[in-house]
């Protein structure tokens, strides 16, 4: 697992469990630490045990075993009204009897602010998401993309230094979803505090986070920014989690170092970079990203095994081209090329050599 | 040829074969209509006959009495003519011809009976004198008052006059406790006799104190029902529920077996030595008894509006309020209970409004000061047959109802009344 320089332990979890029935642990031995700045979101499938972390931090739910620290202080019996966490929930859980005005007043107003100041604070805070004009309407007046800003300037208005957000934009369309996706970062890079998101959309944990913890089973699979998990995930659950992959069965023919041979069940020999595997006769999943492959033999990497692939389907999707294989064996061999000048659109039927840079296909326990 | 452009011609739109598009869309949607109707025609039927129809039926005889004006036609006919005179001869000799009239066709009594509404005590006036009324001879003044002397007391002709008219507003004088004095003007009831108002004001009173009782002790349970996983809940939904399935009566009178003075709470506190054999706490036929039974009937009727708008406020909204700061007691009162609002408001009114047209309960346990104004209603139906003061009494429970309704709708809006 890669430390961060700046990680400072703003909040940690520490050898944390949880169990709601006591008799299976949702949260298995959590260990986390999270840096003072930082954006980290924890993905996941539903069940993973994300949500029941972000509940547990905000204070929702207490933790069976284990401590949570934020800023040093163990926070496990501070009830969730004096840990001064904002949070945005799913649902954004406006107050539907307040205005706008009054939903963002509500958090300065329970800590005894006076008027002025929390008039000033209200406007700052809607200035902020841009919404001012909408400050006496209320919340069933507004439309989905209005009510998730409203809730966002309401978690922000007090000024909290740690931000929880459960999945708020899962109720967006995918358009509006993009765009608040970038408005939610450049709020949180303008305002310096910490973002705690879960989500199980992988594509918004990969454009938003500076480090994506993976959850699953109870346990978090892999921590790491974007870029090193979706490029060198660590296990085969990650790997297929995180983006499209295409998966080959395989025998360790050779290793050395941090290269190995692999020969596939149908008898071909493939080259792939061993990540979690030592021996030789271990039996791996080797995954590649659909759009490392290659079929041209001009652009094939130097010193790549080629292997033989019938083409099953081919897809045009605008940007991309989505070609299905047969390859090995399996149906579900999927390549991705981009929709340049001069693209070769593959045919049904077509054989082809298909490659890949060892460092691309990853030799993963399966 | 013409032109078969539909909008140049004329404003109206058509459809393509030129019937104008609101009339197409009318006898499109006839038939449609036409079946809910008939699907709804049974019950309109049903609703007219059996409850329209009655409480027009009952306002209107709030409103009427003819058993004297019919009765008593030749006294009526002198009324009619010497208006705000004191009765003359003539005026005896009238009423020595309709006693006659009365004796023959046995109606006395009724006449009796509506004079007696007025001035409690008078029906056997006119009972004995249409025994005589055949030996009466001229000049019946002196004849009808040596029957006897009170036919020249002023307050019952005064009490003739105004019953001579069938349509009269008497009976809600009566029912605000107010009769007709000397002169023939109403005047306030004497005090050992005015119970009317009293017991409006008690039932209001009482069910105030049932609804706000019901308030109090479903709002937990409401809340309970809405947070419990859902086998607990509908466990917990089946007790609420219970006391439907058992008769009102048994409901009732196992009420009297545990509040009895001889009964279990009275018992256990003996037992107890909390209370000594002698005191022994009053808890039935009493306003105690009344209020404590009605409560327990009544208490589904809160709970289930209540039930039924909490079960759409979804936890996010306490923990968002949580988060944002505020204790448990500001989430509640802020976030949770304005949201409770409507529910609040229709099983208050529901609760209210059944406990004041409440009968059976207080008159099992009420006891003197427990009985309610429905139970006054009850026996000018039954014992008095005073179906005219009943109408009377009945027709302000409904006008304070719908006061209190249209003052509901005013301050919190009836359609933000959930009722399930």
């Amino acid at each position: 697992m890669v430390t961060q320089p700046q990680n400072d332990g703003f909040v940690v979890f520490d050898h944390v469990q949880k169990s709601y029935d006591g008799e299976t642990l949702v949260v298995k031995d959590l260990n986390l630490s999270i840096g003072k700045g930082e954006f980290l979101t924890m993905l996941g499938p539903s069940g993973s045990g994300k949500t029941t972390c972000l509940m547990m931090l905000a204070g929702f739910e207490t933790a069976t075993s284990g401590d949570i620290r934020l800023d040093g202080r163990p926070i496990n019996s501070v009830p969730p009204h004096k840990r001064g966490i904002g949070m945005v929930f799913q649902n954004y859980a406006l107050f539907p009897h307040m205005t706008v005005g009054e939903n963002l007043a509500f958090p300065l107003e329970v800590r005894g602010m006076g008027k002025d100041e929390r008039e000033a604070k209200v406007k700052r805070a809607l200035d902020m998401v841009q919404m001012y004009d909408f400050i006496n309407r209320r919340p069933a007046q507004l439309s989905g993309g209005q009510q998730q800003r409203i809730a966002l300037a309401r978690a922000l208005v007090f000024d909290p230094s740690l931000v929880l957000m459960d999945e708020p934009l899962g109720a967006l369309d995918k358009q509006l979803r993009e765009h608040m996706q970038f408005e939610i970062k450049h709020l949180h890079e303008s305002l310096g505090i910490t973002v705690v998101y879960v989500t199980h959309d992988q594509s918004e944990a990969l454009t938003m986070s500076d480090r994506v913890a993976v959850f699953n089973d109870g346990k978090i699979q892999q921590l790491a920014p974007p870029d090193e998990l979706y490029e060198r995930p660590d296990n085969a659950f990650v790997a297929q989690f995180i983006g499209e992959n295409n998966k080959l069965e395989g025998v360790i023919e050779t290793i050395s170092g941090d290269e190995a041979e692999v020969r596939l069940a149908t008898g071909e020999l493939i080259s792939a970079t061993p990540v979690n595997v030592t021996k030789k006769g271990e039996k791996v999943l080797v995954s590649i990203r659909p759009e490392r492959v290659e079929f041209k033999s001009e652009m094939m990497p130097k010193g790549a095994h080629m292997i033989d692939a019938e083409v099953l389907e081919f897809i045009y999707m605008g940007d991309l081209f989505r070609t299905r294989l047969r390859v090995a064996g399996h149906d579900d061999f999927v390549i991705k090329s981009r929709n340049t000048q001069g693209q070769t659109m593959l045919r049904p039927g077509e054989k082809i050599k298909i490659g890949w840079s060892p460092a691309d296909a990853r030799a993963l326990q399966p | 040829m013409a032109s078969p452009d539909m909008t140049t011609d004329t404003d109206v739109l058509r459809t393509v074969d030129g019937t104008p598009l609101k009339t197409a869309l009318a006898i499109a949607s006839r038939r449609a209509r036409i079946r809910a109707f008939m699907l709804v025609l049974p019950l309109l039927i049903f609703i007219l006959l059996t409850f329209a129809v009655p409480i027009g039926q009952m306002l209107s005889r709030s409103f009427t009495d003819d058993k004297f004006s019919s009765n008593m036609v030749e006294l009526g006919k002198w009324f009619d003519d010497n208006a705000n005179a004191a009765p003359d001869e003539a005026a005896y000799t009238a009423l020595a011809a309709d006693l006659v009239t009365a004796s023959n066709e046995r109606t006395a009594g009724s006449v009796g009976t509506r004079i007696n509404y007025e001035l409690p005590g008078t029906r056997s006036l006119f009972t004995s004198a249409a025994r005589k009324a055949d030996k009466l001879e001229a000049p019946f003044k002196e004849a009808i008052i040596a029957l006897d002397k009170d036919w020249a007391r002023a307050d019952l002709w005064a009490a003739m006059r105004s019953a001579s008219a069938a349509a009269t507003t008497n009976f809600y004088q009566a029912a605000l406790d107010r009769q007709i004095g000397a002169d023939g003007n109403f005047e306030a009831a004497p005090e050992n006799t005015q119970i009317y108002v009293k017991l409006f004001v008690r039932t209001f009173v009482i069910s105030i104190v049932i609804t706000l009782l019901c308030l109090m002790l479903g709002f937990p349970i409401a809340h309970l029902l809405a947070v419990l996983p859902m086998r607990y809940a509908s466990l917990l939904m089946i007790l609420v529920l219970l006391p439907f399935w058992t008769s009102l009566l048994v409901r009732t009178t196992s009420w009297m077996v545990i509040l009895q003075s001889q009964g279990v709470i009275n018992d256990v506190l003996v037992a107890l030595r909390i209370v000594g054999e002698d005191g022994r706490l009053a808890m039935m036929y009493n306003q105690t008894g009344t209020i404590i039974a009605m409560t327990h009937i009544l208490l589904p009727f809160m709970i289930l509006p209540l039930y039924s708008v909490m079960k759409t406020i979804p936890p996010s909204y306490a923990r968002a309020a949580r988060s944002l700061g505020a204790t448990s007691w500001t989430t509640f009162r802020r976030i949770y209970l304005p949201q409770t609002v409507s529910g609040i408001g229709a099983g208050g009114i529901l609760c209210f409004i059944l406990a004041v047209g409440y009968y059976i309960t207080p008159a099992l346990v009420g006891g003197a000061d427990g009985t309610l104004i429905s139970n006054q209603i009850a026996f000018h139906m039954q014992k008095s047959l005073n179906w005219s003061l009943a109408a009377a009494l009945a027709a302000m429970l409904l006008a304070a109802v719908l006061i209190l309704y249209w003052a509901y709708d005013r301050i919190i809006g009836i359609d933000n009344m959930k009722l399930g």
